[in-house]
């Protein structure tokens, strides 16, 4: 084999491996989807997406659970995000590099990996019992913000650095302050990448169970909530529940595939919703 | 040479951290001239050209001693604005960098951060700054598409539209036609011509034709000194070192 011959094949495998991992990778979460699909397709009706659940949640539907996630995600999203997009801000215009934005970012890598139950027991702590919040939509927003905060900044950051410099040089040579320029010109062209990382942090929000555990999600009501203050049931929490604490584990096997297959569609639906906005806002780019 | 002085730079000295860029520069600059600067690549040109409207501020270890007068007054001044300073000396850059905003907002940019909302006058502005860019009818009926539709040409004619559109009085363009071809260049040359009327221009260029063509007044640099300023005929034609004659002959750079 000469010397062409040797690197055309390496080449091949090369190739082949590197596609093969981009099936697997596909095949696994079509495999996964087409389980709960195939699983729980069966317990979704009108019924179960619009009741409570009924006779010790061995009926009925999970209506107040999709509320309750909904209202837990749009609060995280809504702490998350404007403190996330300024730190990034912050770290990536206004901060000079030295030891302080070191210690910083150490700081948010290390919040990314800190399990998210810690994040549930410190949202008891903080939260829940030291300012009284109480297990509450409020407590569980705040503890899922932080979850996702690191997602938000490390999405928003690279997203910044992407605007090329130019940009930044054309608005300050005419006479733009630094503010105007991060506000007129930075951020618009940072913002697609920026909802796309965060569209991470919604999926991770909507899908975490221990984090609400201690701070928001109530294991049975019926009852929608009233104010911020109201605990809910959460989608995640209730299959946590279904699954593992109740007397009917077995009997309610496909209502907890129809759960989570209601939990999956809705953080697909959200990341699609974000997907679509970027492309548009990447189209028009005339903003 | 009658002319007023409108900028000047006095034993000006600039270092990125511990290396010196320039080295105590003194030259002067007249309204309603053109004064090329050129010298070979990394002589300091851009640097020079970056510290009269203090644009090397936001790289973080530059330092500059000495003067750069801007009407008599310190630009580097203890109560100056600097946001003030570069509405007053606007900058084209090398490569064309339109905002992706469509066209008539990139040109508006520098009018809304100045505080001009009303329509009408924005819209007479705008068109004003187009037309003196000699761009207006090539872009008059595509207003509102995207500035990174246009050409890398039209593009640098749009760049040199929005920095008019906020009444500079002094033009710093560093090498504003290297990306372009010839007749884009003559496009942007005749511009100059045009606009020194109304400017005072300082250009960077590496095209000595360009400089004898379009200056009255070049400075000659090599590694961060100012070897020799004169009226472009007499540098072109009987320059006074040996150095200058080797560079503009090409015979060094
Ligand atoms: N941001 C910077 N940090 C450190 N050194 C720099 C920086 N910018 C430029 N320099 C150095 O300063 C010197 C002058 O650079 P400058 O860009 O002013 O040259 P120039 O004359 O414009 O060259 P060219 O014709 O290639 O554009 C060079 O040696 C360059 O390496
Ligand atoms: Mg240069």
């Amino acid at each position: 084999m000469d010397f062409r011959q040797k690197r055309k094949l390496v080449e091949a495998i090369a190739f082949f491996i590197i596609r093969s991992s981009a099936v697997i990778i596909c095949l696994a979460l079509a495999i996964m989807l087409g389980f709960l699909f195939v699983k729980g397709y069966r317990a979704i009706n009108w019924t179960f997406l619009t009741q409570p659940p009924m006779d010790a949640m061995t009926r009925g539907g999970i209506f107040p659970a999709i509320v309750g996630t909904f209202y837990l995600t749009l609060g995280a999203i809504l702490v998350a995000f404007p403190l996330g997009v300024a730190s990034a801000i912050y770290l990536n215009e206004y901060a000079i590099e030295g030891r302080m934005v070191r210690t910083i970012r150490l700081g948010i890598n290390n919040l990314a990996g800190v399990p998210s139950v810690v994040f549930g027991l410190f949202g008891l702590g903080l939260f829940v019992v030291f300012l009284g919040f109480g297990s509450s939509i409020l407590s569980g927003s705040l503890t899922l913000g932080f979850l996702i905060l690191p997602v938000i900044i490390g999405a928003s950051e690279e997203a910044l650095k992407a605007v090329p410099q130019t940009y930044r040089e054309a608005s300050l040579a005419l006479g733009g302050t630094k503010w105007q320029t991060i506000y007129r010109v930075v951020l618009p062209a940072a913002l697609p990448g920026i909802l796309t990382g965060s569209i991470l942090g919604i999926g991770r929000a909507a899908g975490e169970t221990a984090p609400i555990m201690f701070t928001a999600a109530a294991f049975y009501t019926s009852k929608l909530p009233s104010s911020i203050f109201d605990e809910v049931m959460a989608l995640p929490y209730h299959i946590y529940v279904l699954a593992t604490a109740g007397t009917h584990i077995e009997e309610t096997r496909h209502l907890q595939y129809g759960t989570a297959l209601v939990l999956i569609a809705l953080v697909l639906g959200v990341n699609l919703v974000a997907i679509i906005m970027r492309t548009r806002m990447r189209r028009k780019q005339t903003y | 040479m009658s002319n007023k002085m409108k900028m000047a730079t006095k034993n000006m000295t600039f270092h990125y951290g511990a290396f010196k860029a320039l080295d105590d520069i003194t030259l002067e600059f007249r309204e309603n001239q053109v004064t090329a600067l050129i010298g070979p690549s990394g002589c300091g040109k851009s640097t020079f050209l970056r510290s009269l409207n203090r644009m090397n501020d936001i790289i973080p270890a530059a330092r500059v001693e000495g003067q750069v007068l801007l009407d008599g007054e310190d630009v580097y001044g203890p109560n100056v604005d600097v946001v003030e300073i570069r509405k007053r000396v606007g900058m084209v850059f090398q490569k064309p960098n339109p905002f992706p905003k469509t066209i008539f907002n990139d040109v508006a940019y520098g009018l809304r951060i100045k505080g001009i909302k009303n329509r009408g006058e924005l819209q007479a502005r705008v068109e004003a700054s187009l037309k003196a860019a000699a761009i207006w009818d090539e872009v008059k009926d595509r207003l509102n598409e995207s500035a990174l539709s246009l050409s890398g040409g039209q593009q640098q004619r749009l760049c040199i539209a929005r920095a008019l559109a906020i009444e500079p009085e002094v033009v710093l363009m560093d090498e504003p036609a290297s990306a372009l071809d010839p007749i884009a260049t003559q496009k942007i040359e005749e511009l100059i011509r045009e606009l020194k009327k109304s400017y005072t221009i300082i250009i960077v260029t590496h095209n000595m034709q360009q400089a004898a063509r379009i200056s009255n007044i070049t400075a000659f640099f090599y590694m961060g000194r100012l070897i020799e300023v004169d009226k472009t005929e007499t540098i072109f034609t009987k320059p006074s070192l040996k150095q200058t004659e080797d560079y503009i002959t090409g015979r060094f750079g």
